[in-house]
């Protein structure tokens, strides 16, 4: 007997050590590649707080504007000199000789062209606008002398908050920056939550620029590209996936759709722009066009995820079906695709995130246009939020930086809001097999 | 075609009718060959199925049983490259033919797979799914009722009756495995195809179905895949012996567990195959 244990308990000892090492050794490698992957993660979650970080310091400065309280003597023999009392006399009134001898009233001692015109362009190019609607709202105005909370134009919000312009010379900015000091040591400079950047298109003029139209295009042009790509893009995958047969042309097709789904997007604008602006004719800059192309450039993606989903279905389930006598397209259109839908709409939306922050195919088909009203219907002039961030972005003011920061967060607001969606419709809706 | 026409009459008879073809049987089936992208998994195989009785395929894993089965109502037909030839007389009519509807030939002949699938759905739409797409059922009432019968025939009402809208994939596997049997009862078919129904399931959940497919030899035809010698000695009273592709032997499950004919038979059923 001890001839059999001994050497057994011998090779144990001799094992223990050489397994203790090895142990230390295997839980050193493990530990490294928890720090490896710690790293990683810290790389990516830095970057990406960078990059918020930055944008919602520049989007602040978009989302609040400056106001500037002027005392305008709102002078009746310039606004009704026949004391009609009639709206429509108001309304063609020079509004803008109002709110400029207020301005020379506040700051008498700014004389010459030069200085007069840096004065003036203390409030924006719009305040004779902004003043007429204040007459309007309230004809019992006339005559008195109010003070009155005007915008501020891009120049002097930007040195209200501290910041210079690239746009002025030096010394413009230097008369401005005091007489803006002098108007806030009286009480009369204020930031105001930017309501008209939400509800407004663009302009020249930044601080009037606004970022509806490019939600609401943006809006329209996904309602028509998932409209169109849904279904078409459901039906291709069910039809390839569940009645085609496995013959070189259906791998043809498969091996096609996969490479179109790589295919560069700008690709996809110009067969937009020759389909359906050059052949059919439809309307330029339309969310119509632009859903269109992105419903082109979505529908391999949607193909490949719907895919993927009905494969995911157990072969059990369609036998299950075809057993109690239900036909191919009963046993398909009953089981196979109700459980297979959450993962297309999954796919589905994930597409028309990418869709949502595509540029290129838009500016294509004429999306990239100035557009101040604000779209009607699918068919009128609108812009898209990533062409908006790009027409914002190349615009030479300093003050449209903080728009197109704004914009941005809309726009991955936007993203955020979809994929949430995606993920809500999955945990909602998936089946339990 | 007559098939659909003979719908309407065997509704309400059920296993009753199942006028007999050649010499009683309800099916017969006549060297069948079946072969997978070219490569034949089953030949030759000649088989009568009589009426209420319970037939048991056995023999060891890849033989052609569950081959033979699925030839029964067309479901190799799903399968890519698959190829069957020969004849089985059903009702008068070659079920191979390619004029045949295999819609209402799969009515008339369920299936109860290996593994439980029920469907994602709740355990009243599990069983009224067939009816439904059948007009088996003029109204709601009418499909309640059958709803509770094949639950009943299922024996699975006791267990069920008051959480009929919770998924049938929340019961165990067992009480799954009944539902499915409740979902091909549901559309009246003739002949029940079983395919190792027990495979999955634990000796307790076994026996319940063991005793259910005695009970349901009293209505419906039933032929069994099963590898389980034991099983096919208790529930059968036909045993036919697949190996190799070949049908061996056929013949009364006394007479095949006791005094096999043939050399393979004797082999298998003693353990030294297989």
């Amino acid at each position: 007997m001890t001839d059999t244990t001994e050497p057994t308990a011998l090779l144990t000892a001799i094992d223990l050590t050489a397994r203790d090492a090895r142990v230390r050794k295997r839980h050193r490698a493990e530990l490294r590649f928890r720090g490896y992957g710690i790293f990683s993660i810290g790389v990516a979650v830095a970057a990406l707080l960078w990059l918020f970080t930055s944008l919602a310091v520049g989007g602040a400065g978009a989302v609040y504007t400056t106001y500037i309280k002027i005392d305008v003597h709102l002078d009746q023999t310039v606004i009704d000199p026949d004391a009609t009392g009639d709206a429509a006399v108001f309304a063609k009134a020079s509004y803008q000789s109002l709110i400029r001898s207020g301005l020379r009233n506040h700051f008498p001692g700014v004389t010459g062209r030069r200085d007069q015109r840096a004065l003036n362009g203390l409030v924006t190019l719009a305040a004779p606008y902004l003043l007429r609607d204040i007459v309007l709202d309230d004809p019992a105005l006339i005559g008195t002398k109010t003070g009155i909370w005007i915008l501020a134009s891009d120049e002097a919000d930007l040195i209200a908050r501290g910041k210079g312009t690239k746009r002025s010379t030096k010394s413009r900015n230097d008369g401005q920056a005091a007489w803006i000091a002098e108007l806030r040591s009286q009480d009369r400079v204020e930031r105001r939550f930017n309501w008209q950047f939400f509800t407004g298109g663009d302009s020249r003029e930044p601080e009037l620029a606004g970022i509806l139209v490019a939600m609401i295009g943006s809006v329209l042009s996904l309602l028509v590209c998932f409209a169109v790509a849904f279904p078409v893009g459901v039906l291709a995958a069910v039809y390839l996936q569940e009645f085609a047969r496995r013959t070189w042309i259906t791998t043809l097709f498969e091996v096609n759709i996969n490479n179109l789904a790589a295919v560069p997007s700008i690709i996809f604008g110009l067969l937009g722009l020759y389909i359906f602006l050059n052949v059919l004719h439809l309307p330029r800059s339309a969310p119509l066009v632009g859903g269109l192309v992105l419903a082109l450039m979505t529908l391999p993606t949607i193909i490949i995820a719907s895919r993927a989903a009905l494969q995911s279905v157990p072969e059990s389930i369609r036998d299950g079906a075809l057993a109690v006598g239900a036909s191919r397209v009963q046993a398909i259109f009953h089981h196979v695709v109700p459980i297979a839908l959450p993962g297309m709409m999954t796919g589905t939306i994930l597409g028309m995130a990418r869709a949502l922050g595509e540029t290129a195919p838009l500016l294509m088909i004429g999306m990239v246009a100035f557009i101040v009203d604000v779209p009607k219907s699918i068919l009128d002039p609108a812009t898209a939020l990533p062409v908006q961030i790009f027409l914002w972005a190349d615009s030479p003011e300093r003050a449209f930086v903080d728009k197109t920061s704004a914009a941005i967060l809309v726009l991955l607001g936007f993203m955020v809001l979809m994929n949430a969606g995606a993920v809500l419709i999955r945990n909602r809706f998936e089946v339990r097999l | 075609m007559s098939m659909t026409e003979n719908t309407a009459t065997s509704l309400n008879a059920a296993a009753a009718n199942s006028a007999p073809t050649q010499g009683g049987a309800l099916l017969s089936a006549r060297d069948i060959e079946v072969a997978y992208s070219g490569k034949v998994a089953l030949s030759g195989v000649s088989l009568d199925i009589l009426p209420n009785q319970v037939t048991a395929l056995i023999g060891p894993s890849g033989c052609g049983k569950s081959t033979f089965l699925r030839c029964l109502n067309r479901m190799n037909d799903v399968i890519p490259g698959a190829k069957v030839s020969g004849e089985i007389m059903f009702d008068g009519h070659d079920i191979l033919g390619a004029d045949i509807d295999v819609v209402s030939l799969r009515r008339r002949v369920g299936m109860v797979f290996q593994k439980p699938n029920p469907f994602p759905k709740s355990i009243y739409d599990n069983i009224a799914y067939g009816p439904k797409i059948h007009g088996l059922a003029p109204n709601r009432d009418a499909l309640d009722v059958i709803v509770r019968d094949s639950l009943e025939r299922a024996g699975l009402w006791g267990e069920v009756h008051d959480r009929l809208k919770s998924p049938g994939t929340s019961l165990s596997g067992g009480q799954q495995q009944r539902l499915c049997i409740a979902r091909a009862i549901a559309v009246k078919p003739d002949l029940i195809l079983m395919d190792e129904p027990c495979s999955s399931l634990d000796p307790i959940a076994t026996a319940r179905i063991e005793e259910l497919i005695d009970e349901l030899r009293e209505r419906y035809t039933i032929i069994i895949v099963t590898h389980s010698m034991q099983q096919a000695a208790r529930v059968s009273q036909k045993t036919a012996f697949f190996y190799l592709g070949e049908l061996v032997e056929t013949g009364e499950t006394d007479d095949i567990f006791t005094r096999p004919a043939d050399k393979r038979t004797q082999a298998y059923i003693t353990g030294r195959v297989g």
